[in-house]
């Protein structure tokens, strides 16, 4: 993507396109030197915001609600891992590589819920604070903030359930340059996930095992995290047939198990089924 | 074998004068050792060549198939390496991580075939591949390949998706990536635990991995590949 071609073109029917964007020449000059040394990744975001200086235009009114949808969902996250590392006195996360990974994720939550609220403007809809959630899930993870080993399972639950929902609104994004940033989104919570199943795997100790990606349960159910009642999380994960191809055993490859078909193709996860597990976690009142 | 050789003494003497054609076209090439290898489907016995790569391939991304061309190649990259590794780990893999390298392996398989399957007439031929670059007896050789496959993989698919039309592919194709995502953290972390998003990979101020246009991709990934690898309409 050549920004400047872009901005040349609109040029063609717009000739006062640079001083819309800024009336200080010099100003879009610098836009251009930094748009060098930001990765690909944050052009669309940017760019978008620019465009919506000059013009006053917003987004399509299905993208901010697919936007308002996952800042919901970073909401949430970041609450769930901010509150276990600053106010959960009774919740004991091992010093060193466990607290760092967890504060890590928790720091690209944040990120994304400020990308995302930049992105949205004042469309954003309202912040979600912690006092509007319930990490217990009304009881059901009574001691999320006190057993490290229940608040991984719950970790593990809102990674892979984050990589779902953002797989679900791909369609709704189609050619939009902000399918890039979501999709940006999206792998950094799959690797979330990854490790998160790895660190489950360690506390284990050898009793379970988790892998690093969604594979099946061990009685052959979709569900493969060992906690029944994270089962809607993992609904559906188990399917093996992907755009009208069957992939176990495809093309005479035996290794390619229906195990290996179920882990290869992660499933997405359409939005009421993902409101349904994100209000599990919000408070009567301020549920999606 | 001597044959096969013979064979591809001959190709590459045409493969350059296919090239320099090829240039005036003023294709985008992206050439491994700069030779056009090529799949030798019926490995050494018949007098008759079967060629399917003597041109290079060409990724032409007017349409969906050029996108899903692009993932097959990378995906019989990925799946050839792991192939590999799985076949002959090296000393120092405990045997979770050979398990778990057996599983990556078998993924990049499914991949691969859902690919061409998927595209059926239109796919590209067999990629010849050059892992001359990779030590196979040493781990954190193979651990470093594997992390720069997957990091590559995952900013590849980011970078593509847009240009997908097709929502049903982009569907395919954002199932996909969480994996390679998995597998990429999964690699991190065994070659340095804590390191699943760290960056470069993961830029810390907002949050976001790779997102790479498919020159870059291909310009990566090229020291891996042997067929050439013609680019158009990016």
């Amino acid at each position: 993507m050549n920004i400047v071609n872009i901005l040349e073109e609109i040029e063609k029917v717009d000739g006062e396109i640079y001083e819309r964007l800024n009336p200080r020449r010099a100003a879009m000059k610098e836009f251009f030197n930094m748009g060098k040394k930001i990765t690909l990744a944050a052009m669309p975001l940017a760019l978008g915001s620019v465009f919506q200086k000059a013009y006053g235009q917003s987004t399509p009114a299905a993208v901010t609600d697919v936007l308002n949808f996952a800042l919901a969902l970073e909401y949430l996250e970041y609450h769930f891992y901010n509150h276990a590392l600053v106010a959960a006195p009774t919740l004991t996360i091992p010093a060193g590589a466990a607290t760092a990974a967890i504060t890590l994720i928790r720091d690209h939550e944040n990120a994304h819920v400020n990308l995302l609220k930049g992105a949205l403007g004042a469309a954003a809809r309202p912040e979600i604070t912690y006092a509007m959630t319930d990490f217990t899930a009304g009881g059901t993870f009574a001691d999320v903030y006190s057993n490290y080993g229940t608040f991984l399972a719950v970790a593990q639950g809102f990674e892979d359930t984050g990589v779902r929902a953002y797989k679900g609104q791909a369609g709704v994004l189609a050619g939009n340059a902000v399918l890039t940033t979501a999709l940006q989104i999206h792998s950094v919570e799959a690797r979330h996930a990854s490790h998160i199943r790895q660190m489950r795997t360690a506390l284990a100790g050898g009793a379970a095992i988790y892998k690093p990606w969604v594979s099946l349960g061990a009685a052959g159910q979709a569900n493969d995290s060992g906690v029944p009642q994270v089962d809607a999380v993992y609904a559906g994960e188990d399917l093996t047939t992907q755009a009208g191809v069957n992939i176990t055993g495809i093309n005479g490859n035996a290794g390619v198990t229906k195990a290996v078909a179920v882990e290869s193709f992660d499933e997405p996860l359409d939005k009421a089924s993902v409101v349904v597990i994100a209000n599990l976690f919000l408070k009567t009142g301020f549920k999606l | 074998m001597e044959s096969l050789n013979e064979n591809q003494d001959v190709l590459q003497k045409e493969s350059n004068i296919l090239d320099a054609k090829l240039e005036r076209r003023s294709f985008l090439q992206y050439a491994g050792a700069g030779a056009a290898i090529v799949a030798l489907t019926a490995a050494g016995c018949k007098k008759d060549r079967v060629v399917n790569t003597d041109f290079g391939v060409t990724l032409d991304f007017k349409d969906d198939f050029g996108v899903l061309n692009y993932a097959y190649a990378l995906e019989q990259l990925e799946a050839a390496f792991y192939i590999q590794v799985a076949a002959a780990p090296p000393s120092g893999f405990s045997a979770a991580e050979k398990q778990y390298f057996q599983d990556i392996q078998f993924h990049e398989i499914a991949h691969r075939e859902f690919f061409k399957n998927a595209l059926g007439t239109a796919a590209i031929g067999n990629l010849s591949v050059d892992f001359s670059s990779i030590n196979f007896t040493d781990r954190s050789s193979v651990l470093n390949a594997a992390m720069a496959f997957e990091d590559l993989g995952v900013g590849a698919y980011n970078g593509a998706g847009v240009r997908l039309k097709n929502t049903t592919y982009l569907l395919a194709a954002g199932k996909i990536v969480s994996v390679e995502a998995r597998h990429a953290a999964y690699v991190r972390d065994l070659i340095s635990n804590g390191t699943f998003a760290t960056a470069p990979q993961v830029t810390a101020s907002n949050g976001l991995d790779m997102a790479l246009t498919p020159d870059v991709v291909l310009g990566a990934a090229g020291k891996y590949i042997k067929t050439k690898i013609n680019v158009i309409n990016l």
